[in-house]
Order: C-alpha cells, then structure tokens, then sequence
C-alpha cells in the first residue's frame, strides 16, 4: 500500500472512526449523525425482546427437543440493575428442568443476555454445526433450554438441574456502535449454582463479520474434548488459539481489572 | 458508637461510621445493590445531617475497614499528617465544607492535602451540590512532571487512547497520527493492549517510543498492561516510560486486581532506575472506578464513593504522573444513567484534587447504560470548569476495542476552546513547530506520511 498523504487516508489502516474532518472544533454534521445512528441502533439493541416462538421453531427443526425458563429479574430494567437477579433460577423451572433431567449429558443455553439480536441471528447456525459434532463425540444431549433476561451464570443453575456434565450458555453481548450483534459462548464443566467465572472458557465475537459460527462450532468442539479429558473448564484449560475480540458481556468490569 | 438524627419526627439512627456514610450518599444503583444504600429520601437528609455535624477529627479514631485486615486502611492511619490537618481539625463535615467554599485558597489546600484522610474528603462531597464539586476542585493545584508539565493553571490535557481490537500497529500508528492532528496526546500516548502478554507489551512499547522519537513530541507513552507484565518488559530492557496499574480502595478489591502496595513499590522503583523522564519522575498511571471493591466482593459493607476516595490514598503513597477514575465503564448496576454518571464523575475528581492527586476523569458510558452524548458533553463541560487535569481522546468518541463510548479528540478542542485552555505548555509549543496548533491540515504533515508506508 501506498504512503498515505492526506488526513483522509488514515482512514484504510483502521475501523476507528479516524479523519473524520472539522465543523470549527465539531463534527461535521455526516460523521456526528452517523455517531448517532450506531449508538441508536446498539440502545435499541439492549431493549430488545427475544422472539422465542421462532427461536424455538428454529432449533426444534434442527431435531433438538427445546425448554423454556426465565430467571428471577421481571423486566429488562431489573434485569439491567439486578445481576444477580438474572443469575438465579425460580424454584419452578428448576423442577421442571429436574424433571428432564439427563445425568451426565451436555446441555446447551440459548440465553438473551446484554442483546438477543446476536442469539436470534447466530445461535441456530452455531447449533446447526455444533449438535452433529457433539453427537458424534458420543455426548447425549439434554434438551435445549431458552432463557429470558439470563446472566451467563443462569446456566450453572440450568446445568444442575439437569445432571448435566457440561453446560454451554450462548449468550448475546453487550452492543458496541459497531456490532450489535455479537454471541458469546460460555462453557463450564460440572456445572453448578456458585460457580466462578474464572472456571469457565469463554468464545466471543460470534458473529459473521467475527468469528463465524462453524468456526465457533468447531472451537467449541474442541474446548468439549479438552474439558473432557481434564476434567474442568476454567484457567486451567489454556484455548491454543485465544480469540481477540470485544468485551464480553460479563467482562463490563475489565478496564478497570487486570 | 452510633449517630443519629430527627428528620420529620422519625429518629433515624446509623450504628457506624461506614453506614452513616453509605446512608448519606446520594442516590446510585450500586449502593443500592449492596444493600448499603438509604432506605429513603428522608433517611438519606437525615444521614447528611448527622454527617455534617460529625467533627472531623472522628475520623482519626474510627475506620471504615479494620486496620488489622486492610494494609489501606493501614496506609491511611499510619501515613496520615497531623500538622498539616491542624488548621481544619477544630471543624465539623459541614463547618469543612463552607470554609472549603470560602476562604481556602489554593495553597492552603495544597498544604492541606497530606492532612486529609479519604473518608474525610468523601464525607464533604456527601453533602456538596455539583457546583460545589466544582468550585472546590477549581481551587486545587497539582502540577507533576515526566517529560512534560501537567496540571498547570489554564491547561487541559488529554490522553489520546489509539485502541486496536487486535493491537494492529498501523492501526494503533493511524489513531495516534489522528489523534495529534486534533492536538491530543499531552497527558500520555496511552494504549489498552488486547491481549496482556510481554512479547506483544515490548512490541507495542517499542512502537510507541519509536513514534515519540520519531517526532520528538514532548509526551510519554504507556501501554496500560498489567503490572507485573510491565516489570517483565522492564527486565528485557523495552522502553517503559511510565507504569500503568488498576487500584481499589481496599486489600481485598487490590487483591482481586492482582496486585499489593509492595508490588506497585517494586514497580515504580524499577521503572525510576531507567531515568527516562526528563523534566521529572512522576511515573505512575493509576485508573479506578467506583464499583470495582464491589465487584470483587471487597467493600466491607462500604459505600462505593468512599471505597474510590480510598483507591486515591494509594495513588498519592507513589507520586503518580497521571489518575483518573473511569467512571461511567463499569456498567447501569453502578451507575445507572447520566445523572448518578455525572455526580460520580464530579465526586471522584474533587476528592483525587483535595487529596492532592493529578486527578482527570474518561467521561464515559456504555451502550447499556442510560446515557447519551448530551450527558458527557455536560459532564466534560462541568469537569473543564471544575479544572480536570485531563480527560481522554478517543478517535470519533468509539473505542473499537473496549466497545465503549468515551470522549473524542474532537470534544477535547471543543472543552479547550469553549473554556480558555491550552495543552500542557511544551506539547502546545510542538504542536506549533508542526503547524496543527490552530487547525488540521487536510494533507498529513511531511514527515508523518511515511509512518504507515
């Protein structure tokens, strides 16, 4: 590539929004507005509501048998200001949950989160690649359970609940102005009420324009085989090729971690 | 001991001083989700009551984290300096607070700093109004020095924040050449790496000192890794210009963030045997947030607000070059919209400046918190006014990394011209020599061109 020369060029070396020109100390009008539209679209996105009847139609046509829970928080505000709300699982669906139960098998979460855009666009096809890879590694599979105004942590509730072995929670992300519609996936072996985060392995960025969902399948897929042979998921179980990516939703506090 | 107060004929009693504090603070979904927060707007009045008519010598006897579990709490107690708290030692919160308005000026609160216990200045701030906040922090003065001069009366300075989703240099080198286009960087050159290993620190240590040289633009760079991956980039001889760390208010949230004050006294004193500064050694870089101490479990029952203040006498035990509170990130379960964004913002950088720190603030928020551009253009104005040391600058207001949205290069020349400020002085003579101190050229300057080749 060339030398760049003028301020505009910068503009090829980056996706932040550089060079965008002067209106006195000001963005010109085309840029600011532009601000706004990504910011409108990613507010819209936290306000979103999952359309679960056509989740459901869309997962139960890939042959899986599908659930329905919602956690303790009542409304995306109380979802928004109560964490810990959005992690706890009502008594009810853990006994309906209890009455499904598959022990040892793998379950699987298809939860809202920060965003449902990214669960209702990319989980399915995630599934799609990932449910014959599972199977083909010999996993039975618990049924697959949709989760409203869910924190990743629901699934260790949803998990226990199940007898589950191995719990992966496919949860929407907290919008950026650049992508509203990113998955993360979160797995957790042994899962059960008061896990840690820090024993869980994250995939993020799911997305097309990401990491797309066949390679997040297949990554998937191998951090299952890697749990399985030690026997935990966590700092332990080192991903050979770590994802780089945006935060996720439960990395909100990073910035001011290590 | 406990404290009470009659507010409308109910007697609302506080059993001790960190519940008297947590009950006086004003409203904010942290607190609130700790439990601490005041039931009501009345028991809430009747806290800041009680508080104001507290003197502040109360707070040399009785701490708000035990001194037996807490090596903060241990720094606060055994570091504090009592001749320089004897001119306010007779006075209550309240009595603090109007001489703070009236005839404190900036030397006498310079003087006055070491005097200071965190938990004093966050107990005034309690019962201070924004303008207050405001009027109070215009009187402080914290000048430090590395390569260039911060704080000085009259400057804003901003760090220009180059982030890459994937530490690309061209795409670190295109922001930095943006962001000096538009006359930031004068606070530090300062990038939050992707991945936190030494290889990719010493990488992109080494990018940003060849950068600076390059231009001989009188700044410091930083890549605000963790502390221990920095003295491991130390050892391999890369330039570290200054030691980036993040720090809470207790042990336990410290802890949580992997570090002691040993740790950050190892640091500091190998980054000061390099002698890379050149008009002074002030090295450390410090960020903090309110919220942090409780999510990581470590606020002793504490209020967030004071739990900050707390994170300050840190700072101050290792003269840092630069702190500043990064204050709408954490998310709507801390501070949920652009009021309590705000207040926080303002409370944070006045008790950093009574405490004597080189205070500035990254106006901020998240996408799922409700706020918008028109709160951080009020709070960045409110900061300006207030004299914050410096603010960030982020290409187009969106960090493509940390998928947040904070201040713009823009928005630092608006606050600059909309208040009468100029960059720290050298930086502002060097954006001079390179013809960008009044505007940006649409043709990159000739020796910026070959930096992407």
């Amino acid at each position: 590539m060339s030398a760049p020369t003028l301020w505009r060029d910068l503009r090829r070396y980056t996706p932040a929004r550089v060079a965008l020109g002067r209106a006195g100390n000001a963005l010109p009008t085309a840029a600011h507005l532009d601000f706004q539209e990504a910011h409108a679209r990613a507010r819209d996105a936290v306000w979103s509501a999952l359309d679960v009847p056509a989740l459901e139609r869309d997962v139960a046509a890939l042959g899986a048998s599908v659930h329905r829970v919602a956690s303790a928080a009542p409304d995306r505000r109380s979802y928004l200001l109560r964490p810990d709300l959005g992690r706890r699982l009502p008594d009810a669906d853990a006994a309906a949950l209890a009455d499904a139960a598959m022990p040892g098998s793998f379950a699987i979460v298809l939860a809202d989160g920060l965003c449902g855009t990214g669960v209702q666009a990319h989980a399915v096809p995630m599934l799609a690649a990932l449910l014959p890879g599972l199977r083909a590694a010999g996993w039975r599979l618990a049924p697959v359970v949709i989760a409203h105004q869910a924190r990743v942590a629901l699934g260790d509730a949803i998990g226990e609940s199940l007898q589950a072995a191995a719990v992966a929670v496919l949860i929407g992300e907290r919008p950026g102005l650049s992508a509203t519609d990113s998955l993360g996936c979160y797995l957790t072996w042994a899962p059960r009420r008061g896990r840690s985060d820090a024993e869980r392995n994250c995939i993020s960025n799911i997305r097309p324009e990401g990491l797309p969902p066949d390679d997040a399948a297949r990554k998937l897929l191998w951090l299952v085989a890697a749990a399985k042979r030690l026997g935990q998921t966590g700092v332990a179980l080192k991903d050979e090729e770590p994802a780089v990516s945006a935060l996720s939703a439960e990395d909100v506090g990073r910035r001011i971690g290590p | 001991m406990g404290f009470a107060h009659t507010v409308g004929g109910t007697r609302h009693v506080f059993s001790d001083l960190r519940t008297l504090l947590a009950r006086a603070t004003p409203l904010r979904s942290g607190d609130v989700l700790a439990g601490v927060a005041a039931e009501s707007a009345a028991e809430r009045v009747a806290a800041q009551r009680a508080l104001a008519d507290l003197p502040l010598c109360h707070f040399l006897s009785e701490t708000v984290v035990p001194y037996e579990d807490d090596e903060v709490t241990r720094l606060i107690v055994d570091g504090h300096d009592a001749a320089a708290f004897a001119p306010v030692s007779h006075l209550t919160v309240g009595g603090f607070r109007d001489w703070l308005l009236g005839d404190a000026d900036s030397a006498a609160l310079a003087a006055l700093a070491p005097g200071l216990t965190p938990e004093m200045v966050a107990a005034v701030s309690k019962i201070c109004r924004l303008q207050d906040l405001v009027t109070i922090a215009a009187k402080c003065r914290v000048t430090t020095r590395f390569r260039n001069t911060i704080g000085l009366p009259g400057t804003l300075s901003i760090r220009l924040q180059p982030n890459d989703p994937v530490d690309a240099p061209k795409g670190v080198a295109a922001q930095i050449l943006d962001g000096l286009l538009l006359g930031a960087g004068d606070a530090v050159i300062g990038v939050n790496p992707a991945t936190d290993n030494v290889e990719n620190l010493c990488r992109l240590l080494a990018m940003l000192d060849g950068i600076r040289t390059r231009f001989d633009i009188p700044t410091q760079t930083c890549v605000l890794a963790h502390v221990t991956t920095t003295l491991l980039a130390i050892e391999r001889g890369a330039p570290v210009d200054l030691v980036f760390q993040s720090i809470g208010g207790t042990q336990a949230t410290n802890e949580s963030f992997g570090v002691s004050l040993a740790l950050l006294q190892e640091a500091r004193e190998a980054a000061l045997a390099l002698k890379r500064g050149t008009l002074g050694d002030d090295l450390m870089y410090f960020e903090t947030g309110q919220g942090s101490a409780l999510s990581a479990e470590a606020h002793h029952g504490c209020d967030q607000q004071t739990i900050e203040a707390r994170a300050y006498a840190v700072a101050r035990a290792f003269s840092p070059l630069l702190v500043n509170s990064v204050v709408g990130f954490i998310g709507p379960e801390y501070l949920f919209d652009g009021k309590q964004i705000t207040r926080a913002g303002l409370e944070d950088h006045f008790c950093g400046k009574l405490l004597g720190l080189p205070m500035g603030v990254d106006v901020c928020y998240t996408n799922h918190a409700e706020a918008d551009q028109d709160d951080m253009d009020a709070l960045l104005t409110l900061l300006g006014v207030a004299g914050v040391t410096y603010v960030m600058g982020v290409a187009g207001a969106d960090d493509v990394m940390l998928a947040y949205q904070s201040t713009s290069f823009h928005d630092g020349l608006y606050a600059r011209a909309a208040l009468g400020k100029r960059p720290a002085p050298e930086f502002a003579a060097w954006l001079g020599r390179m013809g960008l101190a009044e505007r940006t050229p649409d043709a990159l300057p000739a020796p910026m061109t070959d930096l992407l080749r």
